[in-house]
């Protein structure tokens, strides 16, 4: 279906309480990343060099790659590699079966929430749990992150609340962000100390001396990875940095971009696994080598996953992360997914007014309206738009090919409008009219009143 | 049958674009006047406190303040001008620091611009104290704040005598500010999984 | 010297009124622009009655074989012009952003591209007008369109770090009496976007709700934009919900201020 998401954002907006509140949740995000943006004169040259340092290391991955694996060898870790993402999840399962591992603290991870990591685990019997503290409430709701960054930006604290008390046992009515910040503070320093292993995605690896970052705000994926003797890391192989010097560019555009925050609170630097402990690397390609191929496309693995693109998107503020029904949503994934599955998410690249403003929030100036208006041609190409539209758009581009029948059309939109009674110009089958009035039909059009005061031309 | 490895690699390499330079790193940064009013500001903006001390004594009094605010029970330091406690040498697993309620520990430099603190394991190789304390004291020489993350990463190349914070093995972490969150409808809570307060202390 | 007034068709059949105020404006101004070298002829206003649409619907819902013909039309239309000039951010974003691939002889493309313009930026870069001068009495809220601002560069978007401008506002804030309105989101998208607007109705009209809505809340009394299309969406709006505030095109106001009057 070619509507797929235009018919949950409907559902979406029907709130108009609770829609109005998530856009001004997420403008607030982005009003905060404004701010921090313009702390730093430098911020535009910022952007210029990360996008140049993520083109390079796209245009030189596999030898990258490769002396990031010599590097986090030497240093004493072990690495993996994944095609896609039942590997992924194969290998991750090995690993944890072969240390006897029954309960496994994760951090946010996009990359285990793409492989479906979670169910696996459990359907192996072992137990898993997300600890950011949004993760951890969509996990507990079962239901899948509404947003890379801010997972549960789509509940409400009064939902928070009645879930905790129904899942932790807290004071019934209990709304207070603090009082319940604290609860899972309790509970989930339980979970952090009987874990076996720690599983942390990776914000960026870098090839030059092997380590990678893993940024939080809430020090989850520290408590999750330093307490157990093994830490597993996930990595999405665009994940890349050539060098760690890179990360002076990259970590003063992350925070600002995603939370308006200077920096995380914790910029953790992993080199090897800790004395007496383990480290595992899993390297993850799950069709990433695939759009790294596409010349359209592949300035999409530039993105550092920060959430901008998201947060100042005039759809996704208002549509909500459910309605693109996807892992990564909103503008950024708009894109990655019709590259996997161009059928089942043909809707996405319509998801968007083509206002601009995610490529120009983008800190890795990917240019994503530019490349949601080349999908759109794909899919065009590939024969996967509604069959109602797809002849609207034929219909209205024969029309206007020819200009005797444009003039002879205009003329006939102008006066039927004119004297068409209200119920037959406002029907279902007429979407602009629904909220909208029609514009009031001139008694002229423009080249008509040209033609009569400039008969020589 | 290729390898997984070897299928990635060649995938890409089929695939791979036209290569593109690398850029140099170098650029007119933001400069601060006094970096360390500007660290402080920064922190403070996030919740963090710091405080300039001369002297041990005054370091012990700092730390003394904290460790009365906080009601410390037991507190780890590595200061000997501030011993906690608990003896750091009777710790060999990470969980055992689970009841540390104060930790004084040391950072190598501070960033100006965004007042975090780099950390290692290299003096306490239980890099779990940085998080599980409930209360975190971190104490840097005044000397040692870089204005930007360039300068960071500059300074980071250059130690352990030029080979370089990551040469071999260990973990480091800019901390920058109390643990916190805001995943429940964006409202700011300081003390989410770690530490639920930060002082630096600069010492003069 | 030939500029071609480039009319967008739901102009042209919509709203004659924006058309009309173009032409005059360019009528007025266009003095400022050399005369022939040759035999001395003063520039000359035409409307290439071929033109029709830039293409820019079926382009943007992805369909390129229906856009490639109108392109095509577009770009003979107006091959003796030396300038295209038009009332329409987005539309003449379309021809100069969009056109690649559409138009088969790229010499004839590149050539169009450059020498295409939306009006406010005709006014103030090709033919130097600082300011307008005369008179509009109240209170304007400005609606900067996205493809005016983002793709064609008419102001600085709240985006990026760099310094703040607007060629439309540089038009509109010299007017004795016009006083322009603030915004809490200086550059939303109003949520018309093409067939957006159809394909996506219930998010597009939410959008334009809220736009009107930020514009309410400032104390607009007229809503201008150097897009109609975005007033389209949004006068839909108002009008339905029977809101006590005006859209006018800019080129309306700019010949209000100027007592020019709009004859049609």
């Amino acid at each position: 279906m070619s509507s797929a998401h235009a018919a949950a954002a409907a559902e979406f907006v029907a709130n108009d309480e609770r829609a109005h509140w998530h856009d001004q949740a997420l403008w607030f995000v982005r009003s905060k990343r404004d701010k921090q943006a313009h702390s730093l004169p430098e911020w535009e040259r910022l952007r210029e060099l990360a996008s140049a340092i993520k083109l390079h290391t796209m245009s030189h991955l596999p030898a990258l790659l490769e002396q990031f694996e010599a590097n986090a060898t030497r240093l004493g870790a072990k690495v993996h590699w994944a095609r896609d993402a039942a590997e992924h999840n194969a290998i991750v399962h090995g690993i944890l079966a072969e240390h006897d591992v029954r309960r496994v603290c994760k951090s946010k991870s996009m990359l285990t929430e793409e492989c479906h990591l979670n169910p696996y685990l459990e359907r192996h019997g072992i137990e898993v749990t997300d600890t950011d503290l949004g993760e951890w409430i969509v996990q507990l709701r079962e239901e899948p992150p509404s947003h890379i960054v801010l997972p549960a930006i789509h509940i409400k604290k009064e939902e928070v609340g009645e879930l905790f008390h129904r899942k932790l046992g807290t004071d019934a009515g209990a709304t207070d962000p603090k009082y319940l910040t604290e609860s899972a503070r309790q509970k989930l320093r339980e979970k952090f100390l009987a874990a076996d292993a720690g599983i942390t995605g990776v914000n960026f690896g870098m090839a030059d001396t092997g380590g990678f970052v893993v940024c939080t705000n809430e020090g989850n994926a520290d408590l999750g990875a330093s307490l157990p003797r093994l830490h597993i890391a996930s990595m999405g192989i665009e994940k890349l940095i050539p060098r760690a010097a890179d990360l002076g560019v990259f970590l003063r555009l992350l925070a600002r971009s995603a939370t308006g925050q200077p920096i995380t609170t914790y910029s953790s630097h992993f080199h090897g696994p800790p004395p007496g402990g383990e480290l595992h690397i899993v390297l993850v390609d799950n069709g990433r080598s695939r759009l790294l191929g596409s010349e359209e496309f592949r300035r999409s693995l530039n993105c550092i996953r920060c959430g901008a693109c998201m947060n100042t998107c005039p759809v996704y503020r208002r549509s909500g992360g459910h309605s693109y029904a996807v892992t990564v949503p909103g503008p950024i994934g708009s894109i990655i997914n019709p590259a996997r599955d161009p059928a089942e998410h043909n809707s996405l690249p319509y998801a968007c007014s083509l206002c601009g403003s995610c490529s120009d929030v983008c800190p890795v100036k990917i240019d994503l309206h530019s490349q949601l208006l080349v999908w759109r041609r794909e899919i065009v190409a590939r024969g996967l738009l509604g069959r109602g539209k797809r002849l609207l758009m034929k219909l209205t581009g024969a029309v206007l090919r020819r200009p005797w029948l444009y003039r002879t059309g205009g003329r006939l939109a102008r006066f039927g409008l004119k004297y068409s009674p209200r119920w037959l110009v406002y029907t279902r089958l007429n979407p602009w009219g629904k909220q909208r009035e029609l514009p009031e039909p001139p008694k002229q059009s423009f080249r008509a009143w040209y033609a009569k005061h400039h008969k020589r031309d | 049958m290729k390898s997984s490895r070897d299928q990635v690699l060649a995938d890409l390499r089929t695939n791979a674009p036209p290569p593109t330079p690398l850029p140099e790193l170098a650029g007119d940064w933001i400069a601060y006047d006094d970096p360390l009013a500007q660290f402080t500001a920064v922190l403070e903006g996030i919740g963090g406190r710091v405080r300039v001390v001369h002297g041990d004594e005054e370091l012990r009094a700092a730390v003394a303040e904290v460790q009365q605010q906080v009601a410390a029970a037991n507190t780890l330091s590595v200061a000997p001008a501030a011993p906690g406690n608990v003896d750091p040498a009777s710790l060999s697993d990470p969980h055992d620091l689970a009841d540390i309620d104060l930790a004084v520990l040391t950072g190598d430099f501070a960033v100006a611009e965004n007042g975090a603190v780099w950390v290692t394991d290299r003096q306490l190789p239980l890099r779990i104290a940085y998080f599980i304390c409930q209360h975190l004291v971190l104490i840097v020489p005044a000397a040692a704040v870089v204005p930007t993350m360039h300068a960071a990463y500059d300074r980071l190349a250059a130690m352990h005598d030029g080979e370089g914070e990551f040469a071999t093995p260990a973990f480091g972490c800019f901390v920058s500010g109390p643990s916190k969150t805001a995943d429940i409808e964006q409202s700011l809570v300081i003390g989410a999984h770690g530490a639920r307060s930060l002082t630096v202390l600069f010492t003069g | 010297m030939r500029i071609g007034l480039f009319i967008p068709c739901y102009i042209d059949q919509f709203y004659p009124r924006v058309g009309v105020a173009t032409l005059r404006l360019l009528e007025r101004f266009a003095d400022r622009l050399p005369r022939d070298a040759g035999n001395g002829a003063a520039p000359q206003i035409v409307f290439p009655r071929q033109q029709t649409c830039c293409g820019q619907p079926m382009a943007n819902a992805g369909c390129v074989a229906d856009a490639a013909p109108v392109a095509e039309l577009f770009t003979a239309a107006f091959a003796d012009c030396d300038y295209v000039v038009g009332p329409s951010g987005s539309c003449v974003a379309m021809i100069r952003k969009h056109y690649h691939g559409l138009v088969r002889d790229e010499a004839a493309l590149a050539a169009l591209q450059n020498k295409t313009y939306e009006l406010c930026e005709f006014l103030v870069d090709v033919l130097g007008i600082e300011s307008i001068d005369g008179k509009f009495p109240g209170r304007v809220g400005l609606h900067q369109s996205c493809h005016g601002v983002r793709e064609l560069g008419l102001a600085q978007g709240s985006e990026r770090v760099l310094p703040d401008f607007s060629k439309v506002r540089t038009l509109l804030q010299g007017i004795e009496g016009l006083e322009l309105t603030g915004l809490d989101r200086p550059d939303e998208c109003c949520g018309f976007g093409g067939t957006f607007a159809v394909f996506e109705e219930a998010v597009s009209c939410m959008m334009g709700r809220d736009r009107v809505a930020d514009h309410e809340r400032h104390g607009a009394e007229v809503l201008a934009s150097a897009d109609m299309s975005c007033l389209m969406h949004l006068g839909g709006l108002i009008r339905r919900e029977e809101k006590p505030i005006r859209t006018m095109h800019v080129a309306e106001i700019m010949c209000e201020a100027l007592r020019i009057p709009i004859d049609v």
